[in-house]
């Protein structure tokens, strides 16, 4: 398959694209994760944090290049953290169960802690479960649109 | 809980809120405008970038309307991912519309 380009030649070693998004994009990953963690209290939560944590691999991939983003994070490992941030959740919800209560009904769980406390806690795992599949699949959503269709 | 990145209308008195009135007439009416172009406009790259612009003031009216949960996924995913995704679909296909 051809190499395909978003952005011609001259315009991606431009050095000023290329050395603020370097800069910018650990920032965004922060801004990200603070979304998650702050999600139960604030605006925000799974879902918008992992889209904007998967919103900085794009803009890696497209002010550096395809390869060098895939480099960094490869299909295979997205397609393990898809499945893996699904578990947290779902396995949450069969810890519940489990212990005596309905399906995500945090407060059954034996913990030493106050009832609210381990609602948040459990909250907090379901919610980095959620921007964890997010995350993963707004990438490969990604990759397969614009690299190659048929690679794992 | 009281969200830090809304501006209550309740907390606003008469003439805070004539003006988030205004503010929000005047939003819908540029939403009109960029729906309209996004339409009319022949090269499809523009017609991409207005609709991100469209997605941009559609986050500010969920805002002033007290649903920043909703402002901030429509900015993530409106102004961010699509716009990526049909510029993505824009490189596989043709550029102008026939």
């Amino acid at each position: 398959m051809s190499k395909k380009k978003i952005i011609s030649n001259e315009q991606r070693e431009s050095v000023i694209v290329r050395t603020i998004s370097r800069i910018m994009i650990p920032f965004i990953q922060l801004f990200g994760l603070y979304v998650i963690i702050h999600g139960e209290t604030s605006p925000g939560g799974g879902f918008q944090g992992g889209v904007i944590m998967g919103t900085s691999i794009i803009l890696l991939a497209i002010v550096f290049d395809l390869e060098e983003a895939e480099r960094r994070i490869s299909r295979k490992s997205l397609t393990a953290l898809m499945s893996f941030g699904l578990l947290i959740y779902s396995g949450i919800g069969v810890l519940d169960m489990l212990s005596g209560g309905k399906y995500l009904e945090y407060t059954k769980l034996p913990l030493p802690l106050p009832a609210h406390e381990i609602s948040t806690l459990s909250m907090l795992g379901v919610e980095i479960g959620i921007g964890i599949t997010v995350m993963a699949v707004i990438i490969l959503l990604f990759f397969y649109m614009v690299g190659d269709q048929n690679a794992t | 809980m009281q969200s830090y990145l809304c501006h209550g209308s309740e907390t606003m008195g008469k003439g805070g809120d004539k003006m988030i009135y205004l503010l929000d007439v005047l939003f819908l009416l540029f939403l009109v405008i960029c729906a309209l172009v996004a339409v009319s406009l022949k090269d499809l790259l523009d017609s991409v970038i207005v609709l991100a612009v469209y997605s941009l003031i559609m986050a500010l009216i969920w805002l002033e309307m007290n649903a920043p949960d909703v402002a901030f996924t429509e900015a993530a995913i409106g102004a961010g991912v699509t716009t990526f995704l049909f510029i993505a679909t824009l490189v596989k296909t043709v550029r102008r519309e026939k």
